[in-house]
């Protein structure tokens, strides 16, 4: 199991359990944390699990694809740390992840 | 206000669960008429994710989302529906027992004995950019959607987005405005490569104005916009002066007009049903696929078919109240395979002029 911190926009942290091989978006809809909607269900399909990745953790999560960032188009209030969480696959190494919530999505 | 249109059946969306609804209700005789405030036929799964796989139609094991709208478009041909694309209901109103007169926002009039609500999760309906204070010039001098690009004449516009709506928007208008700037968050567009190129060659000779960037707040007074701050994406800041800004962000699902239609709503956005016909407080008008709500239900396309068969049964009686319904199958009914179009072959009956 792999640990991810969600910091929502109050500065609430809630940690939860992912599992290996499912998705960052997947992971909060599973354990209901707040302010994640996945309007689309995880098709990169909108920009409603919009996250931003913790400074310390953005070079092991990576960039996002061409096809997240024309999507990231729609997102609120981007940053050079923005991702879809829907987009960020789950991994061992990534044991520890923390990622802050916009006070909006769509 | 126009001539009404009359129709058996007026159903609101033309989503999959929409145009499965003409299928069932064209098996048993009523004509539809379907209205959608997208531009296209199919609702989320051709605006949304056209390329995304299904894996859950019973008896198709994969299928994309444009393909299954496609394989319904092709199983209702024999109905011929008609559609009402880029207009949304705007009204519905109970005129008669049943009968009900629906009007959009295009001043389209129908009158039709079943409404039938297939709307999904709402009306896509352009989705607002994050500026504090913007509700205020919207109509005014923000505007999510040209209709007449005469009114842009002279003016400084400010385009805002990458995709194909705001290059198109810039192309159309960069001969109209007094100036235009075109402003986006990174130097990448995902609109068409060659709407793309076209705007580079009019910054190249120095016709509009190519901003990387973000807007963060507006200016102005009286719904008169002035000007733009912007901020980009190293942290400085700086001003666009306009007397127009066309934000172009995408689409997203609101539940709009329905919430005024004089249900009562479970969570404020679904529409409930009784679970034996679909059919909402009204008698008369159903609702169908994600809008609805009964206890057990799941937000499937496959659900939303098994709905519209129910509720094609149920609209039958108030259309056709005088005449009995017998029970059918496609497969072996010769006048359900005649509707259809694929009735057996069978040897020509001697030709006899009509007197």
């Amino acid at each position: 199991m792999v640990q991810i911190t969600f910091i929502d926009s109050r500065g609430t942290a809630r940690t939860v359990e992912g599992e290996a091989g499912s998705t960052v978006m997947e992971t909060a809809i599973k354990n209901g944390v707040p302010e994640i909607e996945a309007e689309c269900g995880g098709a990169c399909a909108c920009s409603t699990c919009h996250v931003y990745i913790e400074e310390a953790w953005r070079e092991k999560v990576g960039e996002p694809s061409p096809m997240e960032e024309d999507m990231l188009d729609f997102a609120y209030n981007v940053q050079p740390n923005s991702r879809l969480s829907c987009q960020i696959k789950v991994r061992e190494d990534l044991d520890g992840l923390i990622v802050r919530t916009p006070d909006r999505q769509a | 206000m126009s001539e009404p249109i009359k129709t058996d059946v007026v159903i609101v969306g033309a989503g999959p669960i929409g145009l499965f609804a003409v299928f069932e209700l064209g098996l048993l005789d009523m004509k539809c008429h379907l209205i959608d405030i997208l531009d296209k036929i199919g609702g989320q799964c051709a605006e949304l994710y056209p390329e995304k796989p299904i894996y859950d139609i019973p008896g198709i094991p994969f299928t994309s989302a444009q393909g299954l709208v496609d394989a319904l478009l092709q199983q209702i041909k024999p109905f011929n529906p008609l559609y009402h694309l880029n207009e949304m209901v705007e009204t519905v109103e109970k005129i008669g027992d049943p009968l009900f007169r629906v009007t959009t926002d295009q001043g389209k009039v129908f009158e039709a004995k079943i409404v039938v609500i297939a709307a999904g999760g709402g009306s896509f309906q352009p989705k607002r950019p994050p500026i504090p204070g913007i509700e205020a010039y919207e109509g005014k001098s923000v505007h999510y959607a040209v209709r007449k690009m005469e009114s842009f004449r002279d003016k400084r516009v400010l385009v805002v987005g990458g995709g194909d709506s705001a290059l198109d928007w810039t192309l159309n208008l960069a001969p109209i405005a007094s100036h235009l700037t075109l402003l986006h968050r990174r130097s990448e567009f995902r609109a068409a490569p060659d709407s793309v190129n076209k705007m580079m060659a009019l910054v190249g000779d120095g016709k509009i104005d190519l901003v990387v960037g973000q807007v963060t707040a507006l200016s102005g007074g009286d719904g008169q916009i002035s000007k733009a701050m912007v901020k980009t994406n190293d942290g400085s800041a700086f001003e666009i002066a306009c007397d127009a800004l066309l934000p172009f962000f995408g689409l997203t699902m609101k539940l709009g007009p329905v919430a005024n239609w004089g249900f009562e709503l479970k969570n404020n956005e679904l529409i409930p049903v009784d679970s034996a016909a679909f059919e909402t407080s009204i008698p008369g008008i159903f609702a169908i696929g994600d809008i609805n709500w009964y206890p057990g239900k799941l937000k499937l396309i496959l659900s939303g078919f098994h709905e519209a068969a129910l509720m094609a049964q149920k609209a039958y009686r108030y259309v056709y109240p005088e005449k009995r319904l017998v029970f059918q199958y496609t497969t072996s009914s010769t006048s359900l395979q005649k509707k259809l179009g694929v009735a057996p072959e069978r040897p020509a009956a001697p030709a006899r002029a009509a007197t």
